[in-house]
């Protein structure tokens, strides 16, 4: 007990890579239990099981409000469970917001406790959120490099021009509407369905 | 005319219309103004953007800044509700056990009185009943103990969980829980799902309650004064569009768009019209007022309002309801309203405070020309919420 006692961290994710990345990078501190929670239903309880001293959750899961429940001791035997923000460790709270991690924390427990947990788990979500937004990107430019080629072949049919020729219409179209290429592109797509 | 962008959290909700309408409708732009609308992913996030300054106003639940002035939820920046974006919208339902139950019980599903849901409920339930509401804080939530606590269900076992609403039907189908308070599309889209069947709209419980608030932080708002005004105003037009009848069908489509709500805008369309579907049966029930965005000045930011849910907040986490009336008045800005928008045409009323629930029919009231006309303002129990000084 005291000072030695290991801190348990619940971490709310669905995803299982997700999950293993996080839990790998906090268990290498070796200060702390940690333990997983992947299905949404009934959360609030289940964490409450393992009466953790930090509950970490990805800032975008719409699930996260059920966790906002905790903040409220309803009973005398509950430990209320803070959002970590406040006093001098407010900037830590800031950074782990921008990083795209939540923490809550049982109320009382000592900054330099908690800090070094939280350091670690930003790290981590920095780390994840970049693969996401890079994945969503390169997804996002597939989709319309698709459309894109779509378009060109419609104007190369309708019109008899070669794929440059094409390619060059849709751009300059683009240039002299102030829009994008491929909102050019989907927009010729979809009258080209509605026409056909 | 240049115009100053502005990031606006909003959560997808038929009652975040006033800002998707702002902006979709260029009212923005003719006040200075540009919005760059964020969709939030749960309200906790949408509280913390705009606390950490991510967003600079925030389209939120109104005990939200309240409960946060009164020290309760964790967050402590301070913020100010400087408008009402809406008045009334949720719905409350039951699972389709419950439906069975209280059909076989007699019940008519008149979707109006609550008195009577209330007392056909109790004399159903067997064991506890658990409600879904989308967060602990929220209008939802005191609407449901406000209306327990006055009828028959007094003596049931209510237990409120938070379920965000895009679960809600999943968690009703599920049997995680028994019924559930939520604001439109979310009831209706239990009802299409047959996992559910709607028992009251929120404005059979009280006839005035204040939903949603335009949040911002209130050092921005000390030190943004233009672009506040500016604000408010584009919402403020926004809303007065809303609230006329042609409006209703593009403002159905506009929100059905996959970029706010991605629902059809009949489903959204029964919420602005009032007409709903109730139940798989396909039963219709009709709404007056279902949600309100404009008319009898439901966007001033009264006073009294804020201390109706304090006090109500201050009772059951055991805080002195006095003093929390007091903080609360100050979160609710009817100075700002007044300030920036009286030079806009806007009828503004000659008090800030009110007795909440004092109105049984629409009533004129003293304001700067002498036109205003407030709307009926009861509870359901016919009692009157006198604020303390």
């Amino acid at each position: 007990m005291g000072m030695s006692r290991k801190l348990t961290v619940v971490v709310v994710e669905q995803n299982r890579d997700r999950a293993i990345a996080i839990v790998d990078a906090l268990k290498d501190s070796g200060e702390v239990d940690v333990f997983v929670i992947g299905a949404v239903s009934g959360l609030a309880r289940k964490i409450a099981t393992h009466s953790p001293d930090i509950v970490l959750i990805d800032i975008d899961n719409p699930s996260r409000d059920m966790l906002e429940e905790l903040t409220i001791a309803s009973g005398p035997m509950e430990r209320p469970v803070a959002m970590f923000v406040s006093g001098a460790a407010g900037g830590l709270a800031k950074a782990a917001v921008e990083a795209g991690v939540s923490a809550y924390v049982v109320d009382g427990l000592q900054a330099e406790r908690i800090k070094p947990v939280i350091d670690i788990a930003i790290a981590r979500f920095h780390v994840l959120r970049q693969v996401r937004t890079e994945l969503a990107e390169t997804r996002r430019a597939l989709e319309e490099r698709k459309v894109i080629d779509r378009a060109k072949g419609l104007l190369m049919k309708a019109k008899g021009i070669q794929e440059d020729e094409a390619y060059a219409m849709l751009r300059k179209t683009a240039m002299n509407q102030n829009r994008r290429v491929a909102d050019v592109a989907e927009a010729l797509v979809t009258a080209s369905g509605l026409l056909s | 005319m240049r115009t100053v962008s502005l990031p606006v959290a909003y959560m997808p909700l038929v009652d975040a219309a006033p800002l998707i309408a702002a902006r979709e409708m260029g009212f923005d732009h003719a006040e200075g103004v540009s919005l760059d609308l964020r969709p939030a992913p749960s309200w906790s996030s949408l509280r913390d953007m705009l606390a950490f300054g991510h967003v600079d106003a925030a389209h939120l639940l109104s005990p939200v800044p309240i409960a946060m002035a009164l020290g309760l939820g964790g967050i402590a920046t301070p913020f100010s509700a400087v408008s009402v974006l809406s008045l009334n919208g949720n719905v409350i339902g039951v699972g389709q056990d419950l439906e069975k139950r209280l059909r076989a019980s007699g019940y008519a599903f008149d979707f109006q009185d609550a008195n009577a849901a209330g007392a056909a409920l109790a004399r159903v339930a067997n064991g506890p009943l658990v409600f879904g509401v989308p967060f602990p804080f929220s209008m939802h939530v005191e609407l449901l103990r406000y209306w327990v606590a006055g009828t028959e269900l007094a003596s049931t076992q209510v237990e409120i969980r938070t379920v965000p609403p895009p679960l809600m039907a999943q968690a009703l189908a599920a049997g995680e829980i028994d019924a559930f308070c939520v604001g439109e599309p979310w009831g209706s889209v239990s009802v299409d799902d047959q996992v559910g069947a709607l028992l009251l709209p929120g404005r059979a419980i009280w006839t005035c309650a204040p939903e949603k608030v335009l949040a911002v932080r209130t050092e921005w708002a000390e030190t943004e004064p233009h672009l506040l005004g500016g604000l408010m105003r584009a919402i403020w037009r926004a809303a007065r569009w809303l609230s006329r009848p042609e409006s209703r069908t593009t403002a159905s489509e506009m929100l059905s768009r996959a970029s706010y709500l991605n629902v059809s805008s009949e489903l959204i369309d029964r919420a602005l019209s009032g007409e709903f579907t109730i139940s798989s049966r396909g039963e219709q029930r009709h709404v007056d007022g279902f949600v309100e965005f404009f008319d009898g000045a439901a966007s001033f930011p009264w006073r009294s309002q804020a201390k109706w849910i304090a006090h109500q907040l201050a009772r059951r986490n055991g805080l002195d309801p006095t003093q929390a009336e007091y903080q609360a008045a100050k979160v609710f800005r009817s100075d700002l309203y007044r300030r920036e928008l009286q030079s806009s045409g806007v009828e503004l009323p000659g008090a800030s405070e009110k007795l909440e629930g004092a109105i049984p029919d629409a009533t004129a009231v003293a304001s700067a020309s002498g036109s205003l006309i407030l709307p009926p303002n009861v509870f359901f129990d016919r009692r009157i919420f006198e604020p303390s000084e």
